[in-house]
């Protein structure tokens, strides 16, 4: 397990095993590590642990978080990192990091009820999944595909008439000239270049011509198809 | 319509340098224009039970199925293909068939799969998947992976936790979020694109993508891309030579030819410009 240390000025004042999925840090006493000094905010800094590897995450403190140096927001821990906090020095020791060659087989985390009885002595993951971990594998984190969207003609013959994107897939153009198809995968909507007629030219999003691979499209962006202008927008 | 002749399919499955037995399966049918690959989980060989059980369960389902429904047709309530709803529905069932195996014998608990499909049809492809196989297409000399992995990694990723590059220092690695036969149901991502002509889509496991990055796979495809057998004995050559420490599976489609249904398909294009 891995586990922190906490110094002042070059002397340790305490320890602390990284036994739980989250550790706040700050001058409240209800923190795990409450320091009791006024350059530390009242929740200051948390670190997230997540089986085998440990997150440090500032929580919008007044004086901010750095490590080994450098001020940061949210980032992974690494054995023998310094978070400074204050003054005060907080050490990460975790003796799994480093081990070399650990590739594993594959395992499954399952967090449905039904299966959660029958963990032990099976294949599936032998360690307790932790609350973040169970939440994190239960919710999609690409939930954009769920929303609906639209896009609205502004130049052109047909300019203001509106096209609910209700297909998965949608392909836009003018066959010879260009044409462009937006997808909607599950990781959110994409505009994908086909066919560029003679000159191979590709569509543009926010004036700039994409690229082979899906772009990834944002609410209120401007594409131009086949030199029609139009606006991507979710519902 | 047979896509004998437009579709071109290579596939290789090796158990690698260190596992005594294979746990990966594959299958394809070039008249449907249909690629499976499956890699399997659990102990007391439940994981080979277990894609096994899922490639043939999936390509049969679909075998029967596809030919009864009209082309490309979209359903209306979810916007999806038939095709797509066809490949979902078939996941569905063989996690439902895995799951049950499991249940039924000791030996076989807590086994699972993971899944990727990809079926060609009307210059249109569809991809499923669960788990952390993967698809990629090379399009005009550049390789884009398709699917995202359900893994706690890229969701870590995802959510702001690490960077791509930290990701690979990272002690979480090969958990899987989500697998075919764990539980009574499964969610399946799927995906709809269009296919051009000179596109390869590529299926692999992750005993290629943990040995070998994206750019050397890129590389490969490049250097032998007028030769798929090739391309497909030198990615698993590859995988091997970075320490093949994992089961490692490969499947190649390359479209020879465009492949609608109606010979002017581009003129379905909608009528919002017109």
């Amino acid at each position: 397990m891995a586990t922190i240390q906490i110094s002042l000025n070059g002397t340790m004042e305490s320890e602390l095993n990284l036994d739980k999925d989250i550790i706040t840090i700050g001058r409240k006493n209800d923190n795990d590590v409450s320091i009791d000094s006024l350059a530390v905010s009242g929740y200051h800094a948390q670190i997230l642990t997540i089986l085998n590897d440990s997150f440090i995450e500032d929580l919008d403190s007044t004086n901010g978080t750095s490590l080994n140096g450098k001020e940061i927001k949210k980032t992974p821990l690494a054995n023998g990192d310094v978070i400074k906090i204050g003054q005060h020095e907080i050490k990460y020791i975790n003796k799994n990091a480093n081990s070399g060659d650990n590739f594993e087989r594959t395992m499954i985390i399952n967090t449905a009820e039904e299966g959660m009885q029958e963990t032990e002595g099976s294949q599936k993951i032998d360690q307790s999944v932790g609350k973040i971990v169970a939440e994190i594998a239960t919710t999609d984190s690409g939930n954009a595909s769920q929303q609906q969207a639209r896009i609205r003609l502004v130049s052109g013959a047909n300019s203001g008439k509106e096209l609910p994107l209700t297909k998965v897939l949608t392909t836009l153009g003018k066959p010879g000239v260009q044409v462009a198809a937006i997808t909607r995968r599950p990781t959110g909507y994409f505009l994908i270049h086909i066919d560029g007629g003679d000159n191979g030219e590709r569509p543009k999003v926010n004036n700039e011509i994409i690229g082979l691979k899906a772009h990834p499209l944002k609410d209120n962006d401007t594409l131009e198809v086949a030199s029609v202008s139009m606006i991507f927008s979710f519902e | 319509m047979s896509l004998i002749d437009k579709i071109n399919i290579t596939g290789i499955t090796d158990e690698g340098l260190v596992r005594d037995h294979n746990e990966d399966s594959i299958g394809h049918n070039d008249e449907l224009g249909l690629l499976v690959l499956a890699d399997g989980m659990g102990g007391h060989k439940g994981g080979e039970v277990a894609s096994a059980i899922a490639v043939d369960s999936i390509m049969q389902d679909l075998n029967t199925a596809l030919p009864q429904i009209p082309p490309a047709k979209i359903d209306e309530s979810t916007g999806y293909s038939l095709e797509s709803m066809l490949i979902e529905k078939a996941i569905k069932d063989a996690n439902f068939k895995i799951f049950n195996a499991a249940q039924e014998n000791a030996k076989y608990e807590g086994m699972g799969t993971t899944v990727v499909v990809l079926l060609l049809y009307d210059n249109r492809i569809t991809v499923a998947h669960v788990g952390d196989s993967r698809l990629y297409r090379m399009r005009d000399r550049i390789l884009e992976q398709m699917t995202r992995d359900h893994t706690l990694l890229q969701e870590l990723v995802d959510r702001g936790f690490y960077t791509k590059k930290e990701a690979n220092e990272s002690l979480n690695k090969n958990l899987v979020t989500r697998a075919v036969g764990v539980n009574s149901s499964v969610d399946v991502d799927l995906l709809e694109d269009i296919a051009l002509g000179g596109d390869y889509y590529l299926l692999c496991s992750d005993g290629l993508t943990d040995m070998i990055d994206d750019n050397l796979i890129e590389d490969i495809m490049l250097n032998y891309r007028d030769d798929q057998d090739k391309m497909t004995r030198e990615l698993i050559k590859q995988a091997k030579d970075h320490g093949g420490k994992d089961n490692v599976s490969v499947q190649l489609a390359k479209v020879l030819k465009e492949f609608p249904v109606n010979a002017n398909w581009l003129n379905k294009f909608f009528d919002i410009f017109s």
